[in-house]
């Protein structure tokens, strides 16, 4: 393990086993729809609260999660989670589930990296085996607690975002092939006086930028070198933001994407801006970005998470919106991989030889485990 | 006429709301507040019951028109009353709104459930 | 290298898209409109049925609450309202709006510490400054009246 300035790079780099995406009513209506593993169109799960519905969703993450990856819970080391409710409850009530130790954690939006990146780091330091990173949020939820309540009436400005409705999980552990967890960014709170609650995109734009300088000075990598760098929910306004800001900083970025204008369709789903909220990041990594990696259509890509760490008492107190924004670097081979690659025309048959390896060493363990 | 009065009036009101919400950074909670107080004063100056008169529902329905039915009826009570009458009068006249609203929010609570705005 | 606050603000402005102000003003002004000539309609309907001019006024007012309530309870009003702006915001029904929402939203929360308490969350401040203003009025006429030859 590398520690240079604020980025974690790993020389066992962990692999994500296994990941799991659950999406609401306007998820299933959005282009991602067919990649979720599981679309539940009742926003209530059957509940009488939203507060449950979004427990429920995680619940379902978690379990989608662990069945895939063909674990039982009791073999996770710990779950890293965190949503938008206050106290972090969501994850925290669907925990008394799961006999598991839990860390919760609050980074706004910008939970899904910091818990992916915190298992990571506790895989590849050996103190874990299985560490599961989870984030979730529900529309309703977010809405009635940061804004009003849902029957009110009343007009969205352009630049509001749309609350994800959906929960995302990925379960880390030492091999298992690929997508490979290669670094971390942990990011810097940044404000730059942003007072708007319907403006987050703003807010957080000059974290993300802070954490992607940091990287690529940190490793020296060009931006040219990765398929794509995904920012959590920047949505329009805030992605156009970053852009400048990174210009400015003398980075500019061709391959920038943005998970607030992926998981929804701006010109027909009425979402303003775009979408937003723990899940946005969450779900989009887990449908698009890592089934991408594993099947090889992605090799290398940065993901960011980005967060306001403003709560409504602050807001009403006239704070300006601090953000934050964790990063992981992603990859579907390993460093040795890659040089190999460059150098000889059979790369990818050994590559997949290895994962074959890896997956059935992987069975062996588990065998010997029951 | 009445009519169209009502409806090119009421919409204007509503214009000048809506003009405030997209141009100014004016919350819709701070508009409605300064729709009431504004109501209030334009009638305390004797500038909102000429356009009540002319314009029917088309000045009372929206926000102002509750602010001017402030006004009159704190004055109405003052006359009557003397001093004690500007404690009494605001919430003698909105006593029917006001009650209308918690009633129906209350009934609302019982029968209603919040739904997604999907 | 960073821009100041103020610099950042002028880019945030120029990146943010303006709203739609024709489209968002001809909706309320059709919307509102209708919800206005909706209470002259009902005013001069009650007229009509003997009642007084202060009766009619107050049932007008009473029945769009009603309407509001429960247009609010089906979630029809907050789907009009994403379109027609300041045109359901304004009328009375806006304010009908504002205490009936948070009494559904907060059912949960109990009858009392819920739906009690939160009742007045949004449309509190009208009624408190609304007031204030009545009873500054009342003190300035009390004072003036007599100048006034009343």
């Amino acid at each position: 393990m590398q520690k240079k300035g604020d980025t974690i790079r790993f020389t066992q780099p962990p692999c994500i086993l296994s990941y799991a995406a659950i999406g609401g009513k306007k998820e299933a209506e959005g282009p991602l729809a067919d990649a979720f593993d599981l679309l539940v169109t009742d926003s209530r799960c059957g509940e009488k609260t939203w507060e449950k519905a979004e427990s429920d969703f995680a619940r379902y993450g978690l379990e989608t999660a662990l069945k895939k990856a063909r674990l039982q819970p009791d073999l996770l080391d710990a779950v890293f989670a965190g949503d938008l409710q206050c106290q972090c409850t969501a994850s925290a009530y669907t925990m008394r589930g799961f006999d598991v130790p839990y860390l919760g954690l609050y980074g706004a939006c910008s939970t899904m990296a910091e818990g992916l990146a915190l298992a990571s780091c506790m895989v590849a330091g050996g103190m874990m085996r299985h560490a599961a990173a989870m984030s979730s949020s529900h529309f309703c939820a977010a809405e009635r607690q940061f804004r009003t309540p849902l029957d009110y009436g009343g007009k969205r400005t352009p630049t509001a975002q749309w609350t994800v409705t959906g929960a995302g999980c990925a379960i880390v552990a030492p091999d298992g092939g690929l997508p490979y967890v290669r670094g971390v960014t942990f990011g810097r709170v940044r404000d730059y006086e942003i007072k708007d609650i319907n403006n987050m995109g703003a807010a957080m734009a000059p974290a993300a930028c802070e954490t992607i300088v940091r990287y690529f000075k940190d490793t020296g990598e060009d931006p040219k070198s990765f398929d794509a760098i995904y920012t959590g929910d920047l949505g329009l306004v805030g992605s156009d933001l970053l852009l400048q800001l990174l210009d400015q900083a003398g980075l500019p970025l061709r391959n920038h994407k943005d998970c607030g204008l992926i998981v929804y369709d701006r010109e027909t789903q009425n979402v303003q801006a775009g979408g937003s909220g723990a899940g946005c990041s969450a779900t989009v990594l887990c449908c698009h970005i890592l089934p991408a990696l594993r099947a090889g259509q992605l090799k290398r890509v940065l993901f960011l998470s980005t967060g306001a760490l403003m709560s409504q008492t602050t807001f009403l107190q006239g704070e300006s919106i601090p953000g934050i924004a964790h990063l992981v670097e992603l990859s579907a081979g390993l460093p040795e991989e890659d040089e190999n690659r460059a150098g000889q025309p059979g790369a990818a048959a050994n590559q997949a030889a290895k994962a074959a390896a890896n997956a059935l060493q992987r069975q062996e363990k588990e065998g010997a485990a029951q | 006429m009445n009519f169209v009065w009502a409806f090119l009036v009421g919409g204007a009101i509503c214009v000048i709301g809506q003009l405030l919400i997209d141009l100014t950074k004016l919350t819709p909670a701070r508009i409605l507040v300064t729709y009431v107080v504004a109501g209030v004063v334009l009638s305390a100056l004797g500038w909102y019951d000429p356009l009540a008169d002319f314009a029917g529902a088309g000045a009372t329905v929206p926000l102002i028109g509750f602010g001017h039915l402030l006004a009159q009826g704190v004055m109405d009570s003052v006359a009557a009353n003397g001093l004690l009458g500007a404690l009494t009068g605001g919430f003698t006249a909105a006593a029917g709104g006001v009650t209308a609203s918690l009633t129906a929010g209350f009934l609302a609570a019982l029968l209603g459930q919040s739904r997604d705005q999907n | 290298m960073r821009p100041d606050p103020k610099q950042y603000d002028e880019m945030c402005k120029k990146a943010s898209p303006p709203s739609p102000l024709v489209k968002d003003c001809a909706w309320a002004f059709c919307i509102g409109g209708a919800i206005c000539l909706l209470g002259e309609g009902l005013r001069t309907l009650y007229a009509a049925m003997g009642l007084t001019l202060t009766d009619a006024a107050t049932l007008t007012s009473a029945t769009l609450i009603a309407l509001s309530a429960i247009t609010t309870a089906l979630g029809w009003y907050q789907k009009l309202a994403s379109k027609a702006g300041a045109g359901t915001l304004v009328p009375i029904t806006g304010f009908a709006n504002a205490v009936v929402s948070p009494a559904i939203e907060f059912r949960n929360e109990g009858l009392v510490t819920g739906v009690g308490a939160k009742m007045f969350i949004i449309a509190g401040p009208v009624i408190v400054y609304g007031m204030l203003a009545s009873v500054a009025w009342g003190v300035v006429y009390h004072f003036l009246r007599p100048l006034m030859g009343g």
